[in-house]
């Protein structure tokens, strides 16, 4: 489409809504777990405002509650977050030119879910006014509903928060579900990794932190050797049959 | 918690940080080995496989539990429905499952 469509801030905003809208069961799950983690509403809410990563905090949350050292747990972040290099890299393409403190700014707000939103825009350039408003009601609506899940958590009935603590596992296979139809690499990209971790996790060979580190790596570079091999193979093959 | 906590924190906002700050800034425009990238292209689905399995097995102590949450989760996501729905219909299944 040609006309000027989302490029202000309260476009951003509107296209932001739904991502706010679903990170509230979340955030709020995120707040009710790290209460029963024994953080206290300040520790909780600082993580939704300075680091501001579903997947690595929740992680975070686990490897505290079993007593995983510190540093280990900043280099899962580390590992967990080291995506958002690539969806900045390819967000980079397409954002208008701007001042680098204003890149800087916005770069913060990169989810995986605000990606998604930018990224799919029909726009041949993303607008910064957009960038941000997209990214100010995501954040708004994490870090809100972070405290509110600590305050009102203990509040919610026993099975409605047993049935929460599924939340983010639902959220991730529900990012994952859509890519793997239709592409067998990322089948075995997540299926080789899943195998892994449940080897090295019921072993006991490695604690939870390191075992997704080595799981992830180990599946990531393995398919991508396997393709990268079999491409060749592709290419000796159709080179063969032209020579024929 | 204390003060390694907050220390905690801090290297956790560095190290979210800065692959999101990096390509819009500094690296801009600049390409990496292709081998390079096609291995961090992969660790987004690698890593919601291993986040996956076996953690949501063992969210209650009651093994089906999680088999069901998985099994409504992957159901929900392979019919299309949106992460959001996928996250509320999968908590509404559970929740009627853990009242009986």
């Amino acid at each position: 489409m040609g006309c000027l469509v989302n490029t202000t801030f309260s476009h951003g905003l509107k296209a932001g809504l739904s991502i706010a809208i679903g990170y509230f069961p979340v955030a709020l799950t995120f707040g009710l777990l790290a209460k029963t983690t024994g953080l206290s509403i300040m520790e909780a809410t600082a993580m939704s405002l300075f680091v501001y990563a579903g997947a690595a905090q929740y992680m975070a949350l686990s490897l505290l509650a079993t007593g995983v050292a510190p540093w280990l747990i900043v280099t899962n972040t580390f590992i967990v977050n080291i995506r958002h290099f690539l969806m900045t890299a390819a967000l980079s393409e397409k954002v208008e030119p701007a001042p680098k403190w204003k890149k800087a700014i916005y770069a913060f707000g990169i989810t995986d879910e605000t990606f998604s939103v930018l990224a799919t825009q029909q726009n041949r350039q993303i607008t910064t006014a957009f960038a941000f408003g997209v990214a100010l009601i995501a954040y708004s609506s994490w870090v809100i509903f972070t405290a509110v899940g600590h305050v009102i958590g203990a509040n919610l009935p026993q099975f409605l928060q047993q049935a929460m603590s599924v939340a983010l596992y639902a959220m991730f296979i529900g990012l994952l579900v859509p890519s793997m139809k239709g592409n067998r690499k990322v089948v075995l990209l997540a299926a080789i990794a899943a195998a892994i971790h449940c080897v090295l996790y019921y072993t006991h060979l490695l604690s939870t932190g390191w075992s997704i580190l080595v799981a992830t790596l180990a599946s990531a570079i393995f398919v991508e050797i396997l393709y990268v091999k079999s491409n060749k193979n592709v290419e000796r093959f159709t080179e063969q049959k032209e020579e024929n | 918690m204390g003060s390694t906590y907050w220390w905690m924190l801090l290297g956790m906002a560095i190290a979210t940080y800065v692959p999101r700050m990096i390509p819009l800034t500094i690296l801009d425009g600049k390409e990496l080995p292709p081998i390079v990238s096609g291995v961090l292209r992969n660790i987004p689905y690698a890593v919601l496989g291993a986040l996956i399995f076996p953690a949501i097995l063992h969210i209650q102590d009651d093994i089906l539990f999680g088999i069901i949450g998985a099994v409504t989760a992957f159901a929900l996501a392979f019919i299309g429905l949106d992460v959001m729905f996928v996250v509320i219909g999968t908590i509404a299944t559970l929740a009627v499952y853990s009242l009986f």
